[in-house]
């Protein structure tokens, strides 16, 4: 098991569009593999794309497993350069990020969602068809390999909080 | 009717609201608009209030909120037309990335130089990283601002997206 050291912003790699990868490659499924380790040895966790272990690809994972606002739960998915194949009910809510770890915002997302992409190992071309929770981790996590973070898209000029800590 | 704008800012203590706003209410003045925060752990609030008051009466009701100097109070009268229409579209710009000196003085004049106002701006450093949030009232093309910020930005070395503000009605 390999976990993966996450990089906050501001780095290069967080604002940079991750390069279209083949789900075939022995390293890009030895990458996704590594991003499921990694996501789940991190408290709180619910999705991590590979911009966020500072590489520059279109992979990423994400498991809402459990969480209270979940829905529709795929479980862990894993997907290789995928993209939004629709989008509607578009509400706002808070939105956290490892890369990000002092701050959080108030981001408008797509409440039903379809997105497509192909699953490491097997090239596999899927679709996936969701709503709420996951469907905002699915955004948050597709941003992440265009290069953009939740504060590019934040509401406006008082929907970015400081994280509370609670000593 | 007199208008007074009026800046409390110093050491944060529970209670500071809650004097100033019993103060005013006091002297007969209706509280307008308001704003209040906390940057890096000052309290900081700004407010615009209404009546029939004097601005001495306003400062000397206000004088023992800064009795223990740790609160800077300021009244100011103000007139009661400032209210602008908004100018062209409004969008939301976001600029994020190491923090470095003149983020905020750089995109804000490339704003100002498109005939673009800040209606409402924060800015945030959390460890190393700078987070500015405004608000844009523009005229002219979107792409014409974004174009221009996208320059300044790549000058800075940091992100920046300007994006159109949705105002859903519901
Ligand atoms: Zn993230």
């Amino acid at each position: 098991m390999t976990v993966l050291q996450v990089v906050q912003a501001p780095a290069a790699v967080l604002g940079t569009a991750g390069k279209t990868v083949d789900p075939l490659a022995a390293d890009v499924v030895q990458l996704a593999t590594d991003l499921v380790d990694t996501m789940r040895v991190s408290p709180g966790c619910v999705g991590l794309a590979a911009p966020q272990v500072g590489v520059g690809a279109q992979v990423f994972v994400v498991d809402v497993t459990g969480h209270p606002k979940a829905r529709t739960v795929h479980g862990t998915l894993v997907l290789c350069n995928a993209r939004v194949v629709e989008a509607s009910q578009w509400q706002k809510g808070r939105e956290g990020c490892m890369s990000v770890p002092d701050l959080t915002g108030d981001v408008k997302r797509a409440s039903r969602l379809v997105v497509a992409g192909q699953l490491p190992g097997t090239g596999e071309e899927i679709e996936i068809t969701t709503d709420a929770f996951e469907a905002r981790a699915l955004q948050h996590e597709i941003d992440h390999c265009s290069g953009l973070l939740f504060l590019d898209r934040v509401a406006g000029a008082h929907a970015v909080y400081a994280r509370k800590v609670y000593l | 009717m007199n208008e007074y704008a009026v800046t409390v800012i110093g050491h944060d203590r529970p209670g500071i609201i809650a004097d100033v706003a019993e103060t005013l209410a006091g002297l007969g003045l209706n509280l307008t608009d308001s704003t209040m925060t906390r940057l890096r752990g000052h309290f900081a609030m700004t407010l615009v209030c209404a009546g029939s008051v004097s601005a001495g009466d306003v400062e000397s009701a206000l004088a023992p909120l800064t009795a223990g100097r740790t609160l800077l109070v300021t009244v100011r009268e103000v007139g009661e037309d400032l209210v602008e229409p908004p100018r062209g579209e409004h969008y939301v710009l976001t600029v994020h990335g190491a923090d470095r000196l003149g983020i905020v003085a750089a995109l804000s004049r490339t704003v100002a130089a498109a005939g673009g106002n800040i209606t409402d701006l924060t800015t945030r450093l959390a460890g190393n990283l700078y987070v500015v949030v405004a608000e844009v009232d523009a005229p002219g093309a979107m792409s014409d601002l974004a174009t221009a910020i996208d320059r300044v930005a790549g000058e800075l070395g940091v992100e920046a997206t300007l994006r159109p503000a949705e105002a859903d009605l519901m």
